[in-house]
């Protein structure tokens, strides 16, 4: 199957991905640390009613986070 | 009896704090750790078993946090604490608390401690809600594959303690093996050389002291071998992130492994989380601020009115108290001292506890649901703007009820510029204080029986000035968005975690450590200060205040007036000619521009211990110069007349200009004493006063000059 590379904000609610790499190399540690690695699936949960911050689902909890910090990490769309 | 320190450590949200309370019970002490405002918890407890081992153990609450790796204040501390053998802190052994619902992230944490090698038990909190999510873990081979005691528990039921508290007694030990080699992932050499110099370290302990030489915080151990592991560092071409990210990429891949082996999910078991179906409402684009509007509205409510009843009761016991110690202490100085300084000082502290229990219960509940995080990400886009995030909301709005406990509430937001942004503009928000003065100056200036249809002329008026804080308070915001700079990394990342039933007692306890906190850091100060208020009032140039004395001892004045007049022209005449009284003249060139005289220059000035002073102090004052003294204050300030002018003092203009200027000035000790408290620097609370005394000069000004 093709890669289907984008950032993890392009996701719709409901839409999932796997990690696939980072835009930043230091915060790129944070979102690791968090459960965010490469391979890890991440469900976009939902957006807050003003379509920022966003909520995902990874590894079994929610984790809401800011657009612009999202668009820092590439997830391939499954 | 053998002592041993333990330190508590795992994810916020992990239930840690509430193992804490089971674990020491009352026994608890709270404070700060050196040099910064992270909050230290520690705790004791004498551990027994029937065979009569017994030992002595202290517990460190270490704030939550998901990695070793510092970035943030409360990691700064964790990391230091662990990692640094001459920390006062530093403990013998560590409780290792997981989410069991969250065993992966959990796990990440737990073997970072695991590899430094100190004796750990791991905890497997909640693991009913695990449970309930149709998850089973095996302890026995979890605590195989990790090399430490696992033990399951569920501190909110008190379900498992008994057993933490045998395995604490017996089952301390190193770990019996390393979970991931960080030899592997960078010069294995380097960190030979580095335990080498301190043989109690493992690798993974050696490894955090290199990185520390590259780092913030500096750790005395290394400070005689600083050159040394200098030297390393560029022999081997050290690359700080690259090792660390391989480590972490690799850690989570071990934990994989090990959850594969240890945890089996049982999907039929796994019903639709409630926690899904309430983010539904709770997070939904209208129910959603629908109830965040509606619990801002009991909060303000609360602090506002319900707070009122103890407040009273607090202030009548002061004054009931300070009646007494009149009437049987010997009038003189040190009774004046006791009762008008001491005294005094102590009722203005202790009457704000009221309102800090109240809103620490709330924010207490708020962040124990898991509602707190909800809030936040419904405001944050909104608050983002401005410099300021969605946690501060809370402190904002509270501080309509008062800015202390508001300011204290600040807390809750981890990133350090927008918190101190949010300190900075909290004051501008209308206090409770704040309304006595407005009450009487609208009533003074704009009359009672003006409608705009179904409105009140008043009311809107005072609805205005509520308004105008709040704008401000915003428009300040984003001015220092602008201004301040920070060097710490920006997350606003943050988890959501399940919902869940407050519990009481944590918040009864939270209640009492805050309000002593309170008294007895910010206590200090607002006494300090009150005592020199009180000297600056009560005592003047001793010629003139003598002069005051005699000058109405005279014949024709006891005739005139009755002993209760003449005490009041007394009163009134030692407080112009005292030296909050000449500090009033003093600066009546300053404020005369905004249609001030030195009465209220007075007031502005004793203002200062709390707002709602200056009305007494303006009845003090008027007691000399309206005779009767059956008029209210209202009357007889409505009648005072401007010598100047020979018109009435309390013009429009001028009603509106004072209005303006409690709107905006920092006339608040008690708010200064919490911001010096949570900034610890002299900077920002006189940055404060000034930005705002500033704002309410010009604001004073330009209405009065427009309004003359």
């Amino acid at each position: 199957m093709p890669l289907d590379i984008v950032t993890l904000d392009k996701l719709k609610p409901g839409e999932s991905g796997s990690v696939y790499s980072f835009n930043d190399e230091e915060k790129a540690l944070k979102f690791m640390e968090m459960g965010c690695t490469p391979g890890e699936i991440v469900l976009m949960d939902s957006y807050a009613p003003l379509g920022d911050p966003i909520a995902i689902m990874i590894s079994g909890y929610k984790l809401s986070l800011r657009k612009s910090e999202a668009c820092l990490i590439n997830v391939n769309r499954q | 009896m053998p002592a041993m320190k333990v330190a508590l450590m795992g994810n916020p949200n992990s239930g840690k704090s509430t193992l804490f309370n089971a674990l020491t019970g009352m026994n608890q002490q709270t404070g700060n750790y050196p040099g910064v405002t992270v909050e230290k918890r520690t705790g004791e407890a004498i551990i027994k078993d029937e065979a009569g081992k017994s030992a002595f153990i202290t517990f460190l609450d270490l704030p939550g946090t998901y990695s070793i790796y510092p970035k943030s204040l409360d990691e700064e501390v964790c990391y230091k604490v662990l990692c640094d053998n001459t920390d006062e802190d530093h403990p013998d052994a560590v409780l290792v608390i997981a989410d069991s619902t969250n065993l992966r992230r959990s796990l990440f944490l737990t073997t970072q401690v695991i590899d430094l090698g100190l004796p750990c038990i791991l905890v497997l909190n909640m693991s009913d809600f695990a449970r309930l999510r149709g998850l089973e873990i095996d302890a026995a081979k979890l605590s195989d594959m990790l090399g430490v005691p696992v033990v399951a528990t569920n501190a909110r039921k008190k379900v498992g303690i008994e057993n933490l508290r045998k395995a604490i007694l017996h089952e301390f030990r190193k770990p019996f093996k390393t979970f991931l080699d960080i030899a592997d992932f960078t010069s294995s050499e380097m960190i030979e050389s580095v335990q080498k110099m301190f043989p109690d370290k493992s690798h993974y302990g050696a490894f955090q002291l290199i990185n520390n030489e590259t780092g913030i915080s500096h750790f005395e151990t290394i400070q005689a071998k600083k050159e040394e592991i200098k030297k390393l560092i560029v022999k081997h071409h050290f690359d700080k992130h690259k090792t660390q990210s391989e480590e972490t990429i690799a850690r989570y891949k071990a934990i994989n492994d090990v959850i594969k082996e240890c945890v089996v999910i049982n999907e039929e078991e796994k019903k639709k989380s409630v926690t899904a179906r309430v983010d539904k409402i709770l997070t939904h684009k209208v129910w959603g601020y629908f109830f965040f509007l509606l619990i801002l509205f009991v909060i303000f409510q609360g602090i506002f009115l319900i707070a009122k009843y103890p407040m009273n009761a607090i202030e009548f016991c002061f004054v009931k108290v300070s009646e007494f110690g009149n009437s049987v202490l010997p009038p003189g100085e040190l009774t004046s001292l006791l009762i008008n300084g001491v005294l005094a000082g102590l009722s203005g502290v202790a009457v704000f506890v009221p309102q800090i229990a109240l809103l620490f219960a709330f924010i207490a509940i708020l962040e124990d649901t898991g509602y707190m995080s909800r809030a936040s990400f419904l405001m944050d886009r909104l608050m983002r703007p401005l410099g300021l995030n969605g946690r501060s909301v809370i402190p904002l709005m509270s501080g309509m009820a008062c800015a202390v406990p508001a300011i204290l509430g600040t807390r809750t937001i981890s990133n350090w510029k927008e918190r101190l942004i949010t300190i900075m503009v909290t004051p501008l928000m209308s206090c409770s204080a704040r309304l006595p003065v407005y009450t009487l100056l609208i009533s003074l200036v704009i009359p009672s029986n003006h409608n705009y249809g179904y409105f009140n002329l008043q009311g809107l008026v005072l609805m205005g000035l509520y308004l105008l804080g709040f704008v401000s308070a915003l428009g300040a915001a984003f001015v220092l968005k602008l201004l301040i700079r920070s060097k710490e990394k920006s997350y606003f990342m943050m988890e959501m975690p399940l919902y869940r039933v407050p519990k009481l007692s944590g918040i009864g306890l939270t209640i009492y450590q805050k309000s002593f906190i309170f008294l007895r850091d910010a206590g200090k100060v607002i006494i300090a200060i009150s005592v020199i208020l009180w000297v600056m009032a009560s005592h003047g140039p001793p010629s003139k205040m003598k002069a005051v004395e005699t000058a109405y001892q005279r014949a024709d004045s006891v005739k005139k007036y009755s002993p209760k007049q003449i005490e009041g022209f007394v009163a009134a005449g030692k407080l112009k000619e005292s030296y909050a009284g000449n500090a009033g003249q003093w600066i009546e060139p300053v404020i005369k521009p905004l249609g001030f005289d030195w009465k209220i220059g007075i007031a502005l000035i004793t203002s200062f211990a709390a707002r709602e002073v200056f009305v007494g102090t303006m009845a003090t004052l008027y007691s000399a110069e309206g005779a009767d003294n059956n008029l209210s204050i209202r009357e007889k300030m409505d009648a005072a007349i401007n010598p100047d002018t020979g018109k009435k003092e309390y013009t429009a203009a001028t009603g509106f200009s004072l209005m303006l200027f409690y709107v905006f000035a920092m006339q608040c000790m008690s708010t200064l004493a919490v911001v010096y408290r949570e900034t610890k620097s002299f900077k920002w609370p006189l940055i404060q006063f000034l930005y705002m005394g500033a704002l309410a000069w010009l604001a004073s000004f330009l209405v009065y000059t427009f309004a003359k």
